[in-house]
């Protein structure tokens, strides 16, 4: 794992540079080319930036000013267990960004982020179909409703107290 | 030199060349239109500060003189109550994400928004708004610059000036909403900005600053 980083974002940039010469070097693919990376890499490292905008003549920052325009693009490699806090109208009106305030605080990562061990991500997203529950978040595509800081608290726990056992369990294989 | 055409702008007649932008032609005569993201010379103006508002017979409601050239016969005014309640709220809106701390900004007593305010007779604090203003406070990502977004108003003439000089630009609009920002994504390794600084000499506030020791 620990000498993982660099070799995967390699073979990355090389999926990135294979995929570009489907794309016609003209500004209006740079949406179509991001979603391209975002789709196959679930996030657009930085890296891939420059090799976008070198491919269309235009500036690295100008790329990066579309891509963080949509809240479909990330800038960070999803974490094990996603988080995604609705701030849909009706989620909203019940109070979802104080939980994503809440899960930000937890978690000490801002939405968009993940948490340096990858275990979690943060994201927003808009109405999930089921206002009904509102707040409501989707955690590992398991839909959370009528949410409260002290759930918030509860799941992370819940998923701490889950690892750790793993890792006992895992350290008495080990013997 | 062009065709001249006439023109009368709050009662007082003007001579200007044919295809002149009319806040161009006011300012040039000494008539002030308070304006931030109008760039002398620039085609397609973004018109985006909603600042320069004036009236004209025989359109219904105020337009941007930013976006309209003079023409023959045209009649201007440029302090009707309309145009002024549009100032007023536009420069309202822009202070309310304002971090307004003037005697610690270097645009001290050179800036824009002092000058508009003045002009509208309004203050630089906007009483009776939500104030929201952005974290962090200071962006240093640049080698030789530092950007304070809660001073910029987002009029984008950085950005021209900067691809006029460089061709492609270093520093361009990101995020999005209130959260909206001027960024130097991949600056760092750019180096030409020490001898360019455009960016700064063109700011209308004090939102992009050079680098100091300690700041
Ligand atoms: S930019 Fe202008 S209004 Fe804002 S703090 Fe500086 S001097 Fe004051
Ligand atoms: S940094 Fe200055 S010039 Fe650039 S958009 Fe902000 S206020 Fe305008
Ligand atoms: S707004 Fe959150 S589920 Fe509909
Ligand atoms: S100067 Fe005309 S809208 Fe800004």
């Amino acid at each position: 794992m620990k000498n993982n980083p660099v070799p995967e974002i390699e073979a990355i940039l090389q999926d990135v540079t294979a995929r570009l010469k489907d794309f016609r070097k003209e500004k209006c693919c740079l949406i179509p080319i991001l979603q391209m990376i975002q789709h196959r890499h679930a996030h657009l490292p930085h890296e891939t930036i420059k090799l976008v905008a070198d491919h269309l003549g235009i500036a690295p920052c100008e790329v990066y000013g579309v891509a963080t325009f949509y809240n479909q693009f990330r800038f960070h490699p999803p974490g094990k267990h996603p988080i995604k806090v609705c701030l849909g109208t009706a989620c909203h009106v019940r109070g979802g960004s104080i939980i994503l305030e809440n899960f930000e605080r937890k978690l000490r990562i801002k939405d968009g982020e993940t948490t340096p061990d990858k275990e979690f991500s943060i994201e927003r997203v808009a109405c999930v179909g089921c206002c009904a529950l509102a707040p409501v978040t989707v955690l590992d595509d398991q839909v959370h409703g009528h949410m409260a800081p002290s759930k918030v608290e509860g799941l992370i726990l819940g998923f701490e107290i889950e690892k750790q056992k793993q890792e006992r369990e895992k350290a008495k294989d080990d013997f | 030199m062009g065709n001249m055409v006439k023109l009368i702008v709050d009662g007082t007649e003007l001579e200007v060349e044919e295809g002149t932008v009319l806040l161009d032609a006011c300012l040039d005569h000494g008539i002030y239109i308070p304006h931030l993201c109008h760039l002398k010379g620039m085609e397609q103006p973004p018109a985006s500060c909603r600042l320069c508002f004036v009236s004209i017979e025989g359109i219904a409601h105020p337009v941007p003189s930013c976006t309209l050239t003079v023409r023959e016969g045209m009649v201007v005014q440029t302090d009707t109550n309309a145009v002024r309640g549009l100032q007023i709220s536009a420069l309202r809106l822009l202070l309310s994400v304002h971090d307004v701390d003037c005697a610690h900004c270097p645009a001290n007593k050179k800036c824009a928004l002092q000058k508009i305010a003045k002009f509208l007779h309004i203050g630089l604090k906007a009483k009776g708004l939500e104030i929201y203003l952005k974290e962090p406070r200071v962006v240093q990502d640049h080698p030789l610059i530092d950007y304070y977004p809660n001073r910029c108003v987002l009029c984008g003439r950085c950005i021209r000036v900067c691809r006029a000089q460089n061709g492609l630009p270093l520093m361009s609009f990101a995020k999005r909403g209130f959260d909206t920002v001027i960024s130097f994504y991949g600056a760092a390794s750019t180096l030409g900005c020490k001898t360019c600084f455009a960016c700064l000499k063109i700011c209308p506030v004090g939102a992009i600053t050079l680098k100091t020791p300690n700041s």
